[in-house]
């Protein structure tokens, strides 16, 4: 039973896994590469060397700025990653108001998140996970319910990064300041997807983190708003005014403004001609391959992800034929990461074992084209056919009767 | 994403013998929960020779798990089932020229079906005697629950004790918070505490020692050497050590001998090793002279 695929990929591939890692625009790549060589100084110099660059960071935090909606560019604070900043912000706030030792946050968090709250739980933290539905939405009265004056920081990240499920972060946040509470954000995936207007919202701190929206990896900003109680992660010098020592990345700042201020110009284009190509892949699949179907909120997601279960089949295994046909997906599988753990979104939102396993997510840029997308719609179904012949809970055009009955091996 | 080997790469996208056999007379249905995959083998069997005549296998699982099925189908026809019962996971992993650490247990669910499968043909009903556990030192393979029954079997109390039984933790040592908290978790139960400061770290590599445990190990080394020397009606003490210089006065038919500096090169040899750092061990004649 030899594949039927033959390995007629164009070098170049098709890369429809942009909610993992971007691709860094040229423009980006072009504005940062003099902060390698002539413009080689280290900001805080007072001499010439230093002062382009010092110039030059500023430019980047009001490009930067401008893409949030924050009031005030000393609200942002540049750091190396996204998890810097969700630690930072969670950190901070609990170190700030050491009476309060209780966090708020969803059971579908990035690990940056959700692996620091389990962590903190062994130091005595108390941490309400909030549950989702079968969609990946919380209950806003479970939230509710969990806001009280022992509420150190809420951290909710704003879209998902494996369905794009949108939280309603912004009301929540409004509910949080009216409890009191801290508010925090994990907008990795949100920030340059949709629009967002910081200074007309009760968010306190914010994580964005470069590499999802074309500049470095090695590059994040946590937005932090004027007046939030604030302790560094980091000390040890002046930079960032005192909030976040060590000497600056200064070429992927800059190449993060350029990033800002080429999403910002881009963002109708996410909102339009991304969210067609995503709704026209979705389309193309949805209706060539039987027993799949959306997981999340297909109503209110970021305009670029797609994430399909495939039933009867396993993740990795669809993952890898893609690959050979220079398609680049990523999958909820178990077996595609380190860990070997499935995907903690998938189980929150108690998607059958059977279909978990086969959770692919396409996640697409601007830099996407139709024809990408054609091309990918007539790829799957006959991956997906090819290893349904291979799975006991097939039987050639359809799922076999009663599958979790009629196969029922022993787990060990 | 894995580092697959070619064999690997080549079986997955090839799979032989997939689907069911027809008119197969014995059935291993198993599943491995620490990934969720699960696998269907059927056999066709000799009633007369019991030898293998044709296998199958429907596969639920990764790359590696439907490489591992068809590399256990290629591996098993043709051969008797008592024979079939003798291949091993690693077999199966090395038949496919090896799997990252991670997916060994892939190998592990095809021997399982086929055990599962002999059973059935047979009439008995196979039982798993193995559990397996989330996978904590990722450089030789060792799962937690593995880690736990060695620290309660042999009453374990430190992370270099569960290195010596179980490996786990002997490589990068980046798993050791892993063994740590299992260690605290099941001390805990038998009323003890983890106590991290309970053992000296191992004395491979630089790890630099104490004074005391400099002096010890020293002192064991010449322990060690003194009856080899004894039945020759020699001996040897130890007389002071200053830094890098271990003072030795030799006794008995060892004094004078002329074979004295070999001796003692073969002393130096020894606390050399036992130490992991050089050291000069020289007669307590040559104390208070400049090296």
């Amino acid at each position: 039973m030899a594949t039927s695929i033959s390995p007629d990929a164009e070098p170049k591939g098709i890369y429809l896994d942009n909610n993992a890692t971007t691709m860094v625009s040229p423009e980006v790549v072009e504005t940062m590469l003099p902060y390698f060589t002539e413009q080689f100084g280290n900001p805080s110099s007072l001499h010439r060397f230093g002062d382009k660059v010092g110039r030059a960071l500023k430019q980047a935090r009001q490009q930067v700025q401008a893409l949030l909606g924050a009031e005030l560019d000393s609200e942002i604070v540049f750091t190396s990653c996204g998890t810097e900043s969700d630690s930072t912000a969670i950190l901070s706030a609990l170190k700030a108001q050491p009476d309060r030792r209780e966090i708020i946050t969803t059971v579908v968090e990035h690990p940056a998140v959700l692996t620091l709250c389990e962590h903190l739980e062994k130091d005595g933290y108390k941490v309400h996970y909030l549950k989702v539905d079968g969609k990946g939405r919380i209950d806003i009265q479970e939230y509710m319910d969990a806001l009280s004056s022992n509420v150190a920081i809420v951290s909710v990240m704003w879209a998902n990064n494996e369905t794009g499920t949108l939280f309603p972060v912004e009301e929540m946040a409004e509910l949080a300041r009216s409890a009191g509470v801290m508010f925090h954000t994990d907008a990795v995936q949100a920030v340059g997807k949709v629009p967002i207007d910081l200074k007309n919202t009760a968010i306190d701190m914010l994580s964005l983190s470069g590499h999802k929206l074309h500049a470095p990896k090695g590059i994040g900003v946590l937005y932090l708003r004027r007046g939030t109680r604030f302790r560094p992660l980091l000390r040890g010098g002046h930079q960032e005014r005192g909030r976040r020592a060590g000497t600056e990345n200064s070429a992927s700042i800059v190449a993060l403004g350029k990033a800002c201020e080429l999403a910002m110009a881009n963002m109708d284009e996410e909102k339009t001609r991304v969210r067609a190509l995503r709704d026209r892949l979705e389309r193309g699949i949805l209706a060539a391959v039987p027993n799949c179907f959306v997981t999340g909120d297909p109503t209110n997601r970021l305009p670029n992800t797609c994430n399909i279960a495939f039933e009867y089949i396993e993740g990795e295994a669809i993952l890898l034929l893609l690959n050979k046909l220079g398609i680049a997906a990523s999958s909820g599988s178990a077996c595609t990461s380190g860990s070997l753990e499935p995907s903690h979104v998938m189980r929150a939102m108690d998607i059958p074992f059977t279909a978990a396993h086969g959770t692919t997510r396409f996640s697409l840029s601007r830099y996407n084209t139709e024809d990408e997308i054609d091309r990918v719609i007539e790829a799957v179904p006959p991956i997906v056919a090819q290893l349904r012949k291979l799975s006991p809970y097939w039987d050639g055009d359809g799922p076999v009767a009663e599958p979790e009955k009629a196969f029922q091996p022993a787990y060990a | 994403m894995w580092d697959y080997s070619e064999t690997v790469k080549e079986h997955f996208f090839n799979p032989r013998n997939a689907g069911a056999v027809a008119e197969a007379n014995a059935i291993g249905e198993v599943g491995s929960l620490s990934c969720g995959d699960a696998l269907r083998l059927t056999l066709k069997v000799d009633p007369d020779t019991e030898t293998i005549l044709d296998a199958g296998f429907q596969t639920f699982g990764c790359g590696s798990a439907i490489a591992s099925s068809s590399a256990l189908t290629e591996i098993i026809k043709g051969m008797t089932l008592d024979a079939a019962l003798n291949v091993s996971n690693q077999d199966i992993a090395d038949f496919l020229e090896g799997l990252p650490a991670e997916k060994m247990h892939c190998s592990v669910m095809g021997r399982e079906a086929l055990q599962a499968a002999v059973a059935n043909y047979r009439g008995e009903v196979w039982k798993d005697d193995h559990e397996e556990g989330a996978l904590i030192c990722k450089c030789f393979a060792v799962d937690a629950v593995l880690i736990e029954d060695t620290i309660r079997a042999n009453g374990l109390s430190t992370v270099e004790e569960v290195t010596n039984y179980t490996k786990a933790g002997g490589g990068c040592s980046a798993c050791h918070e892993g063994v740590e908290e299992i260690l605290t978790r099941v001390l805990a139960e038998q009323g003890k505490s983890f106590d991290p400061t309970a053992a000296p770290p191992p004395p491979a590599g630089k790890a630099k020692l104490t004074n005391l445990q400099r002096i010890r190990r020293i002192e064991n080394a010449i322990e060690a050497i003194r009856p080899n020397l004894q039945r020759d009606h020699g001996d040897v003490e130890l007389v002071d050590i200053d830094g890098k210089n271990i003072y030795v006065n030799m006794t008995g038919a060892c004094s004078g001998c002329q074979m004295a500096s070999t001796t003692l090169d073969g002393i130096q040899q020894r606390i050399v090793e036992d130490l992991g750092e050089f050291v000069r061990v020289m007669p307590a004649q040559a104390m208070g002279r400049p090296a």
